[in-house]
């Protein structure tokens, strides 16, 4: 409320149930919305499919960890054991791929893992600590037990009215606006 | 195909009352109490009982800080070790602390992919007991190279002369093994603590609260495209931190079975090591939570189902420990080596006979008890079990490489090993570390993976009539 000339950030509805936000969420995909998204305290079974998003492309992220893992693993005992300062051990071969592949494989676990766990947060946009929902009354309970649904004002079929009057249809009984 | 009409519909009588499931959270529990309770733990007013197990855990740490101080003034000759046993009390707590860490990750990875639901009552105080234990193994292997300052070796960097470090040594893959372990372990542990710093941080009564909590909490909300993406790191981060528990345990217990020393040079150590580590956290596991349910008032949460199935994943692991001491037993004779055998006999017969009945005792047989309900339904012989069951996997370790070192093929060679104060002072000082941390962890952490527990119950099923699904008319 404090700039009249911004834009509020979207239209926030309230549900009870999962149930009743998986059926809002299909509503909401089927009338084309795009820049929208549901809040929840836990993750919903099902949800992904009702939104009609793609599955995660944190694999990605991890894969191109766990193989940078696994051959810098072996380039770097190759480089200090056979050619940087080779020493014969036992007379056996300078270097052979078997015997680094205990520290390789860890390596492929540890840069796998961090490319999980960076991808996830990338990919997420996180850490965010300004979210305009965070401000918002009611949404402290998204992380206790209620269920929220948003939809953006930058979205293209944004047309408040409208956009209320599904959202009260779809079974909200709280549906407010977000400032920006 | 079917000319005379429409097939009747095939009845199926409802499952009989005694094959249903007992509920993981008792007395249907909504999200919202699960929030109140798990928070209150943190937010309530610190209870008696804390103060009284943390004064005594710092002061043992504080302990162990001295012990440390100490042996690296002076140099390793103030522990017990000497020809011939180089390894002793250090490497004993070392493979001991690590093999209680493996419990945390194998609850929360391979449970997590066996779709094992019931995990999400204990995943959380399983893995930081997995981060802490990890901390006080690590810590030995540090103090006992004697000289600290020159740790870095074990890093791969070149020494005053160029020299790198030789990886054809297993002690080198231990450093990659231990150290992987310790940083995915605690990463998958802060990835399953965001959503729940976010409750902290919503549920905030101080700006301090506020602002701590939401730091780590990153900005999370909820949001479903979030989560989509959160779901798949965990899952690949369970999916990796799998082969990682296993081999982890496998790398350490080939710092042994690479050597020839009888005893020691067995292929069926990796496996045996893994099983051992697994029924040693899952004795800790027990250990810790059966007091804690009731000092907490978790009873609904960590159910009697809980306690029981963690007691048969005990019995299964000790089964296997079980077994591969049998085998050990049957390879020495059947190898028809001497030194072997002698070994073996040793164990049960030499001057550690007490060390080898432990191992077989608290390790193969205690177990056994828990074939009985009644057994693991009484508490109090849950926790004694799962007590000597960490007092047994020390013997073991104890017996693995104190017993084979001391009198292994010359009898010229001969020697006798025991600890000293400096040792037990240690050892009691990891216990101070462990605790401290654990403690400090149950007073500022959820305990529980509070929005994980939310996710199993019927409340959370957006199918399930609690979940607010609504009947169809026409079905029943």
């Amino acid at each position: 409320m404090s700039d009249p000339t911004s834009q509020p950030y979207g239209v926030i509805a309230e549900f009870d149930t999962p149930a009743d936000l998986l059926h809002a969420a299909e509503k909401v995909r089927e009338a084309g919305f795009t820049r929208w998204d549901v809040f929840t305290p836990f993750p919903v079974h099902g949800m992904d499919k009702a939104m009609g998003l793609r599955n995660s492309q944190v694999g990605w992220f991890s894969f191109i960890g766990g193989a940078t893992g696994y051959t810098s693993g072996m380039l770097m005992v190759w480089y200090m054991n056979a050619y940087d300062y080779p020493i014969v051990i036992g007379g056996k071969p300078m270097f052979s791929p078997f015997y680094p592949f205990v520290p390789c494989f860890e390596l492929t676990i540890l840069l796998g893992a961090l490319g999980a766990v960076l991808g996830m947060l990338c990919l997420n946009r996180l850490p965010r600590l300004h979210h305009p929902l965070l401000k918002h009354r009611r949404f402290a309970q998204v992380t206790h037990d209620k269920f929220y649904l948003v939809i953006e004002t930058s979205d293209p079929n944004y047309a408040e009215a409208e956009t209320r009057r599904l959202l009260e249809t779809a079974g909200s009984r709280h549906v407010e606006l977000v400032e920006e | 195909m079917n000319p005379t009409g429409p097939i009747p519909a095939i009845q199926v009588a409802a499952p009989p009352a005694e094959l249903e499931r007992i509920p993981l959270i008792a007395n249907q529990r909504s999200p919202g109490w699960l929030s109140d309770k798990i928070a209150g733990v943190v937010e309530g007013k610190t209870p008696l009982w804390w103060w009284c197990a943390f004064v005594p855990s710092v002061l043992f740490l504080l302990l162990g800080a001295a012990m440390v101080a100490y042996q690296i003034s002076t140099g390793v000759g103030v522990w017990g070790l000497g020809h011939p046993v180089m390894w002793g009390w250090a490497i004993v707590n070392f493979v001991w602390w690590i093999g209680i860490g493996h419990a945390g990750t194998l609850i929360s990875a391979i449970l997590f992919l066996l779709r094992q639901r019931w995990r999400t009552s204990i995943n959380r105080a399983a893995e930081a007991m997995t981060i802490f234990a990890v901390m006080c193994a690590g810590l030995f292997p540090i103090i006992h190279i004697g000289r600290v300052w020159l740790g870095w070796w074990l890093l791969p960097i070149p020494n005053a002369n160029g020299i790198w470090p030789q990886f054809r040594s297993p002690l080198m893959w231990d450093v990659f093994a231990v150290s992987t372990y310790f940083t995915v372990s605690a990463l998958f542990w802060y990835v399953g603590l965001i959503p729940d710093l976010a409750i902290l941080r919503d549920r905030a009564q101080t700006k301090a609260r506020q602002f701590i909590y939401g730091f780590f909490a990153l900005g999370w909300t909820g949001s479903n495209r979030h989560w989509s993406n959160y779901e798949k790191a965990y899952l690949i981060l369970a999916g990796l931190a799998t082969p990682l528990v296993l081999s982890v345990h496998s790398t350490v217990s080939l710092d042994f079975s690479v050597s020839q020393l009888p005893g020691w040079h067995t292929t069926i150590f990796p496996p045996y090591f893994v099983a051992g580590a697994i029924y040693s956290g899952f004795g800790m596991v027990l250990t810790l939570m059966v007091p804690l349910r009731k000092l907490l008032h978790l009873e609904e949460i960590i159910t009697m189902r809980h306690i029981d199935v963690m007691c048969k994943v005990t019995l299964a692991t000790g089964s296997i420990v079980g077994y591969a001491y049998a085998m050990e037993y049957f390879i020495a004779w059947y190898s028809g080596n001497p030194y072997e055998q002698w070994t073996f006999w040793n164990r049960v017969f030499g001057k550690y006979w007490y060390g080898g009945w432990a191992m077989i005792g608290f390790n193969a047989l205690v177990p056994q008890l828990f074939w009985f309900k009644w057994v693991r339904r009484n508490l109090i012989a849950v926790f004694i079990v799962s007590i000597l069951a960490n007092i047994g996997m020390w013997f073991e370790r104890f017996v693995i490489v104190v017993g084979s070192l001391y009198q292994d093929f010359v009898v010229a060679n001969w020697g006798y090993y025991k600890p000293t104060w400096v040792d037990i002072g240690t050892y009691l000082g990891t216990f101070g570390l462990f605790f401290t941390f654990f403690l400090l962890f149950l007073r500022f952490l959820p305990l529980i993976a509070i929005s994980e527990v939310k996710g199993v119950t019927p409340q959370a099923d957006p199918h399930h009539p609690l979940g607010g699904a609504k009947l169809k008319r026409g079905h029943s």
